[in-house]
């Protein structure tokens, strides 16, 4: 579905991206991980255009994602993509937000639009929340309004960029659950996450980005058990005994 | 005195002759707001436009503007553009002008920062959505930004209500130069005339910023006020 081919990028002479390849299957959910720093929520970002590249090929169904033909807000309404930071549309209710696109995009009537709407909210576990605005909603609600926000336009792959990091511990479980269900259905997933444990659940296969290249690919299995690259190694150590890596005596 | 001027002061010579005094200064204003406000929207748009061609001049002109005493601007527009347009304007369009020229650079600065302080994953989540650029600025940032927007915008119109009062120097016969006709042909009361003119001002513009302040409030007690931004 998705096929990376010699990517490169710089953020000035910084190479954030370096000789990128990999294919990512249809259905296929794959887990992106590594350091912070390491290219990991840039890769993501090129996938649809909201980072540049400067080097090589992203085909998306065989489509060329960067040529400068490609209509970018066509691509966009066929990617799902969720941020660390919700980016709810604040002025509008968790309703408005799910159907604001699906309106002026698909062309989609009013009541129709909110039908959807309602029912992907309740996918999510939300439809009791449908009039409520994004201040009246906990952190772990408003990023699963937001995944019914990008479901609305039905893409067929959805991104997502460390969709548990601005949470509070306790609400992490509610919105892997609801992006597990998404893996269940068989949709194409790539989420970038710190989450080990959703890693091993869910993917099926582990990216380990560092300095921008990508060091492993092995299935989730293979990667917690025995990685290969040292850096890997160092990488699983440090997040399972996050005191060690500091320099800290537990 | 007010018998025998008051209603000079509040239509000028009009029905008689042109309209001026009180009536003439609410119009300007209000002609000045109508079209500044606009004008300043598509240049606060410009100044933060991807697109150079648009941003430069924008800027460009902005700067110059800002740069420019208003008093200037008055004069450009009443003996500068005439000569360079072959067209002569009456006094009230050439105060117009001025005013909307002059605020609107004003406005398109209130317009960017209003704009450029929402969070970036904001116009990041509505184009990822597949809306374009001026649909996500329409759709999603203008409706957050302007009322943000809403404290520096009334103090811009404030101001424009006490700029009229410069119409004075090019003859237009607004409220403060009909003050100063009636203060010439009284001549004994200058202090009852200019009180009752600076009152004038401050009814206007008081008015304005209460009008303000109540719409303020409402919008920040409606539910849909933004969300605080989430660190990481």
């Amino acid at each position: 579905m998705i096929a990376f081919e010699n990517v490169n990028k710089w953020y000035g002479k910084y190479q954030a991206l370096v000789d990128i390849n990999e294919t990512i299957a249809q259905g296929e959910v794959v887990v992106v991980c590594g350091p912070s720093g390491s290219g990991k929520s840039t890769l993501i970002r090129t996938i649809n255009r909201l980072e540049p590249i400067q080097g090589g090929r992203i085909l998306l169904l065989g489509q060329d994602i960067h040529a400068p033909e490609q209509s970018v807000n066509t691509l966009r309404a066929g990617i799902g993509f969720v941020f660390q930071q919700f980016n709810l549309f604040p002025h509008l209710t968790a309703l408005q937000n799910c159907t604001l696109a699906p309106v002026r995009l698909h062309g989609l009537s009013k009541s129709a639009a909110e039908e959807q709407a309602l029912s992907l909210l309740e996918r999510v576990g939300l439809s009791h929340k449908a009039h409520a605005y994004a201040s009246e909603l906990s952190g772990g609600q408003q990023q699963r309004v937001a995944i019914a926000r990008a479901l609305a336009m039905r893409p067929p792959l959805m991104l997502f960029d460390e969709p548990t990091s601005a949470l509070d511990p306790e609400m992490v479980g509610e919105v892997l659950q609801t992006i597990k269900a998404l893996a269940r259905d068989g949709m194409t997933l790539v989420v970038v996450t710190h989450e080990m444990g959703f890693a091993r659940e869910v993917a099926d296969r582990v990216l380990f980005m560092d300095h921008g290249r990508v060091l492993e690919r092995a299935t989730p299995e293979e990667f917690f058990t025995s990685p290969e690259h040292p850096r890997a190694q160092q990488f699983l150590r440090d997040i399972r005994s996050p005191f060690v890596a500091a320099g800290v005596a537990p | 005195m007010l018998e025998q001027y008051g209603l000079y002061f509040l239509v000028g010579l009009y029905p008689k002759g042109p309209l001026g005094g009180l009536a003439l200064t609410l119009l300007l204003a209000s002609a000045g707001l109508l079209l500044a406000m606009p004008l300043g929207l598509l240049l606060g748009l410009g100044r933060i436009s991807p697109w150079r061609a648009l941003r430069w001049p924008v800027t460009g002109l902005v700067f110059v503007v800002r740069a420019t005493p208003l008093l200037m601007v008055v004069f450009w527009a009443y003996f500068f553009l005439p000569s360079l347009t072959g067209v002569r304007t009456d006094r009230f369009n050439t105060m117009l002008i001025a005013l909307v020229v002059f605020d609107a650079a004003y406005l398109a600065e209130i317009v960017r920062a209003g704009i450029q302080a929402l969070p970036k994953g904001q116009m990041e989540a509505a184009r990822s959505l597949g809306l374009g650029y001026v649909q996500a600025m329409r759709l999603v940032l203008l409706p957050q930004a302007l009322r943000h927007m809403l404290p520096s915008l009334v103090n811009q119109f404030v101001s424009t209500i006490k700029e009229t009062s410069l119409g004075y120097i090019i003859g237009l016969a607004e409220v403060s130069f009909i003050a100063t006709q009636i203060n010439t042909l009284v001549f004994v009361l200058p202090t009852q005339i200019y009180l009752t003119l600076g009152l004038t001002y401050f009814v206007m513009c008081f008015g304005l910023s209460r009008l303000a302040y109540w719409l303020e409030r409402r919008l920040s007690t409606s539910p849909h006020r933004p969300a605080k931004e989430v660190t990481a």
